[in-house]
């Protein structure tokens, strides 16, 4: 892949990315979220067409032909397979069922097993596991399991360059260990194997070539034995861009919300466990980490959304006892979700509807609505945060991104809400918005809230946040100033990756929160 | 920066299904202009259609909030029992009509509690009390028809009511009130709203602090109510209570919610869709019987016109 182009609206997602992968190689694609990683492979397996650049792809001659996928289909049949982090596999049906899942050999419509028996134990034998049977049901295997089965589904399409998603971020060590045997085993039958991973120390174990992306660009490529984690961190958090964050001094005012020692009982593997955490009024409280790691439990579980097995939240101030939402709304906490379309907003409703959701009570009496007052709250917060509209009731699903962000947040505003938790507040928005978005957080901060803020972009974190605390696989570590953070120390916490002297800042930190206190 | 663009896209929305009424009462009343267009019929037609429109309300805010209820028809029958044999038994008629109606709000009760607090989902549970309630009827009822004094209570569906003044049955009437009350609770309520932005997004309603279960049932209960309204007229219609009336009726109350407009999906449906939808099939099974179309074609007509109006729905909306 030369000088890959990719925008979406206004935003460049690729911008001239270069990727060589070799038959017979395990190589490693790494950049932080929103590198355009996922982009690329979407280009790559057809999901996307990329507005500029050559791609080409060996033939079963090993020659370099032009390759153009028009659907993902399409790669499939060129033998380009992906496998996602969210195992695709019908689970009420047996191994040998989904490996031959849309190409089943069959004679007037009747599915002839024996023929395709010989293909899915081929295929189970090539990753060196016969040890599955092809007859059991999906359901009673183990999700690692399952992931070998999505590569020997690959592997009976002919697929010869397979592309694995973040494949360890749910599996145990043990089954890490047993996932790389099998992507050897795959490198020496000569399949080109694309790892996307956050966690350094796995990849630098596993592959055996790297790119890195940095900005929807290529940064650096080259032997994994060469390279050291320090040089792949670099690479990955080198900024080319300095951005313009509204942080000046606030002052910290009382304590709005304390957690006790915090630990979810959500699905597994994510469980979040969190310790004694103290936010005051007027603080923006970051936490960083890997998509995955446990920081949209956490923040869903104190909202009261996810079950909490141990642990306490405190809202100081409470006046509704109870855990669920609704008492939380009442006690002044407001939540923004992550996931915008399937839970933040009611996309079928209107603006006005959406913005005023969480707060009826001003608007109405005796459970009967003023429409007039409900607009004109509306558009107040409307015009506050500038939300580009054609009309307060259209539904909010005809909005750009950022827009959206904007209803969302003028929800909280609306709501008035005192302590607020934002999942990835400016996730998949344009950097216009983005800074109007940094804008308000910083008001809503400097007039008294409380702020606890998840974000992948660790610049952001660091421009916008008095405190940091990052999270790596369910255990949020403890919070320090923003200025006893570098880029490079939290991507190496979240990752997981032990560096040299890690050990001696956090001690530093803690003396500086202590002197703070 | 017009804000009366999405009103004006709801009456649009609505003019599909009247299109449809128009279209079939402009069909029949040229074919059969006499028998169809006269006064007497129309009053038949309006008392037909208050059973079907009375459940169709309730439909409306369960499909609305994204569920359904296939209850309603044995509802009917349930409480058109329970009254028959508590006015048998002597009971002034108000306190009979209301324990028939609280008959009807408890099995919506039940049908709330196990979606909500048992999280099965709304077909099956209500499939089961589909069962139950008609079972419970045959059993209240002793499998018989249970014959009652009906003073006072027939003449809400007559169509020649006391006193003249009223023109229609006062059923009638009652549906047309109700139907303004329950178009206005949807649309300007926090209750309605909330029902709306349930059946929208349920994650979304669940974040904004509105609590999804208390909502659910009370839409149920709203539902389960107004079915044993509809018994009680059904009772008063027949004047007597019969467990094995109203078999299948929850299938034409849905389909006069989809034809009006409501989507099994949640978030869109209205009242006033609902009503013109159950008016639809009145007239259509009237006018049929008039032109002396057989029941089976007229099965045939009903079931291609709701395919229609939902592939109609579809385009218009993938349209916008």
């Amino acid at each position: 892949m030369r000088g890959v182009r990719k925008r979406f609206g206004a935003v460049r997602a690729l911008d001239g990315v270069d990727l060589e992968v070799r038959a017979g190689e395990v190589h490693a694609l790494i950049g932080e979220n929103g590198a355009g990683k996922s982009t690329l492979m979407k280009v790559l397996s057809g999901a996307h067409r990329a507005d500029d650049g050559a791609l080409e792809l060996a033939d079963s001659q090993r020659r370099l032909r032009p390759y153009r996928p028009r659907s993902p289909r399409d790669a499939r049949g060129a033998g380009v397979a992906m496998i996602y982090q969210e195992l695709t596999l019908a689970p009420h049906l047996s191994v040998q069922a989904n490996i031959m899942l849309g190409r089943e050999s069959a004679r007037f419509g009747v599915r002839l097993d024996r023929q395709d028996a010989e293909m899915v134990t081929k295929a189970l034998e090539r990753i060196g596991h016969s040890d599955i049977h092809r007859h059991r049901l999906v359901s009673t295997l183990s999700s690692a399991e399952q992931q070998l089965v999505e590569i020997a589904r690959a592997l009976a399409s002919d697929a010869r360059i397979i592309v694995l998603d973040e494949p360890t971020s749910s599996l145990s060590l043990s089954d890490v260990a047993r996932l790389s045997e099998v992507l050897h085993r795959l490198r020496d039958d000569g399949v080109a194997l694309i790892y996307i991973s956050h966690f350094l120390e796995q990849v630098k174990d596993v592959a055996d070539r790297y790119t890195v992306l940095r900005d929807g660009t290529t940064v650096r490529t080259g032997e994994m034995a060469s390279a050291t984690l320090d040089d792949l961190i670099e690479a990955m958090a080198g900024r080319t861009v300095e951005q313009a964050f509204p942080h000046r001094e606030r002052a910290r005012g009382s304590v709005a919300l304390e957690l006790e020692p915090l630990a979810t009982t959500s699905r597994d593997p994510s469980v979040a466990r969190a310790p004694k955490l103290v936010i005051r009024r007027g603080e923006v409280l970051g936490i960083a980490g890997l998509v995955g790691s446990g920081r949209t439990e956490l923040l869903r579980s104190i909202f009261g959304l996810a079950a909490v097995r141990s642990g306490k939240v405190t809202v100081v101030g409470a006046r509704e006892v109870g855990v669920s939402p609704y008492a939380r709304i009442r006690n002044g906490m407001g939540f923004l979700s992550e996931d915008r379309k399937n839970e933040g907003l009611a996309a079928s409703m209107s603006i006005a509807e959406n913005l005023t959701l969480s707060r009826l009570k001003p608007h109405a009496r005796r459970g009967w609505l003023s429409v007039a007052s409900r607009d004109a709250a509306t558009r107040r917060f409307a015009d506050a945060l500038s939300i580009r509209r054609r009309d307060i009731r259209q539904p909010v699903s005809t909005l750009s991104g950022g827009n959206q962000q904007k209803v969302a947040i003028a929800r909280l505003l609306h709501q008035e809400a005192d302590v607020l938790l934002l999942d990835e507040p400016t996730r998949g928005i344009d950097v216009r918005s983005k800074m109007e978005v940094y804008e308000w957080i910083d008001r809503l901060a400097r007039d008294g809230k409380a702020i606890l803020m998840v974000s992948s972009y660790s610049p952001e974190l660091l421009g916008m946040c008095d405190r940091i605390a990052v999270m790596c696989r369910g255990d949020l570590g403890p919070a320090r100033p923003a200025s006893a953070w570098t880029e490079e120390e939290i991507l190496a916490a979240a990752s997981g990756a032990e560096r040299n002297g890690g050990q001696r800042s956090d001690a530093q930190a803690k003396r500086h929160e202590e002197t703070i206190r | 920066m017009s804000d009366h663009a999405p009103r004006l896209r709801r009456a649009l929305a609505l003019m599909g299904p009247f299109l449809g009424l128009l279209l079939v009462f402009g069909l029949f009343a040229a074919l059969e202009p006499n028998r169809f267009l006269s006064i007497y019929n129309f009053k038949t037609i309006a008392t037909q259609t208050v059973i079907v429109g009375l459940g169709a309300m309730g439909m409306t805010f369960v499909i609305v909030s994204g569920g359904i209820d296939l209850s309603v028809g044995s509802v009917i029958a349930l409480c058109s029992v329970v009254i028959a044999l508590l006015l048998d038994q002597g009971m002034a008629a108000p306190w009979a009509v209301g324990a028939a109606l609280l008959a009807g709000a408890l099995v919506g009760w039940v049908n709330g509690v196990l979606i909500t607090r048992i999280s099965i989902v709304p077909f099956i549970a209500t499939l089961g009390t589909m069962g139950i309630a008609r079972g419970l009827a045959k059993y209240l009822a002793g499998e018989q028809k249970v014959d009652a004094p009906a003073e006072g209570i027939a003449g809400w569906m007559a169509k020649s009511p006391e006193p003249t003044w009223l023109m229609v049955a006062p059923g009638i009437w009652l549906m047309m009130g109700l139907a303004l009350l329950l178009a206005a609770t949807l649309r300007r309520t926090v209750f309605g709203t909330h029902t709306i932005a349930i059946g929208s997004n349920e994650a979304t309603a669940r974040l904004c602090g509105v609590r999804v279960a208390r909502v659910k049932i009370s839409v149920y209960v709203l539902c389960g109510l107004l079915a044993g309204l509809a018994g009680v007229m059904q009772f008063a219609r027949l004047t007597v209570g019969d467990p094995t009336t109203a078999l299948g009726k929850e299938l034409d109350v849905i389909a006069a919610v989809v034809i009006g407009g409501g989507s099994l999906s949640g978030g869109s449906g209205s009242i006033a869709g609902s009503i013109v939808g159950a008016f639809f099939m009145s007239i259509l099974a009237n006018g049929c019987t008039l032109v002396g179309v057989p029941n089976y074609v007229q099965e045939i007509l009903i079931g291609t016109i709701i395919v229609v109006a939902v592939a109609f729905d579809r385009f218009r909306s993938a349209s916008d």
